[in-house]
């Protein structure tokens, strides 16, 4: 039953994570290019637009919910199990929420790099 | 890519991994905490390197929104999965920590992975809302170069 509740934790941090990476990530597109945005309209605009931002809002809401599942999966679970396979699980869907959700290219090579470091990642815990 | 944004990418990078082994030195440092004692929570900030782990990630978080402003998330995310690289030297040389074969496996597929990405464009979709203040600018963004 632990495991299943840890496993639970895991799907909840992986969903979280991956909607908090996606919100941040057209957040920021939307605000545009900070070098940009800093040059023509000053570093008090940049932080009022990205403050403004409702995609960067509820990304950091996300992000807030994935930090307390991970206590809660860390409570429930041994670590070399919830963190590895969150990270890495997370790793594989982002790639495949950026390609439905920012329409972003995920060619080959994205993949296999998506693929290693979620593999890496595994490794890590042993 | 410019040299300035692969600066951005390493800041990541860095201050991902030095803020976390930071924080993990510092709660060492002060033992249990428990979620029953919400004073002990609140109070384990005041501790100097979990407090210096904290001004790290939040380095880290802005270079990350930096880093997202003008690159694909899936470009971004293996690209600073550097990071587990770093925490793991630091792991072994600043924290004392025994490192196996394994996690020096993991250590060098993560390294062909940030290798396979960075080879690749940062950026292969253009947002709209972009494009538009860029007419309003009259500019030319230097994200199309990249």
């Amino acid at each position: 039953m632990t495991s299943l509740y840890a496993w639970g934790a895991v799907a909840c941090i992986v969903a979280t994570s991956t909607a908090g990476d996606v919100l941040l990530s057209r957040g920021m597109k939307q605000v545009g290019d900070f070098g940009e945005v800093r040059r023509r309209s000053g570093v008090l605009t940049l932080i009022q637009r990205v403050l403004q931002n409702s995609n960067f809002l509820f990304g950091v809401l996300a992000m807030a919910i994935a930090f307390y599942s991970l206590l809660f999966g860390l409570s429930w679970g041994d670590v070399s199990l919830v963190v590895p396979a969150s990270t890495s699980l997370t790793f594989v869907t982002n790639a495949i929420a950026a390609r439905f959700f920012l329409h972003e290219r995920v060619d080959q090579r994205r993949w296999v790099a998506a693929l290693l470091v979620a593999g890496g990642v595994i490794l890590l815990a042993f | 890519m410019t040299f300035r944004r692969y600066l951005v990418l390493f800041g990541v990078s860095v201050f991902a991994a030095t803020g976390d082994s930071l924080l993990s030195r510092g709660m060492k440092q002060i033992g249990g905490v428990s979620i029953h004692h919400l004073q002990s929570i609140i109070l384990m900030v005041l501790n100097p390197t979990v407090a210096l782990g904290i001004v790290f990630l939040l380095a880290f978080f802005a270079c990350y929104m930096t880093s997202l402003s003008w690159a694909d998330l899936t470009y971004v995310l293996p690209a600073t999965s550097v990071s587990y690289i770093l925490l793991t030297l630091l792991a072994k040389f600043y924290l004392h920590e025994t490192i196996s074969v394994s996690r020096w496996c993991g250590v060098l597929l993560i390294s062909a992975g940030v290798g396979f990405v960075t080879q690749g464009p940062a950026l292969t979709h253009k947002p709209r809302h972009a494009e538009s203040t860029e007419c309003l600018a009259g500019t030319v963004s230097p994200r199309t170069q990249s």
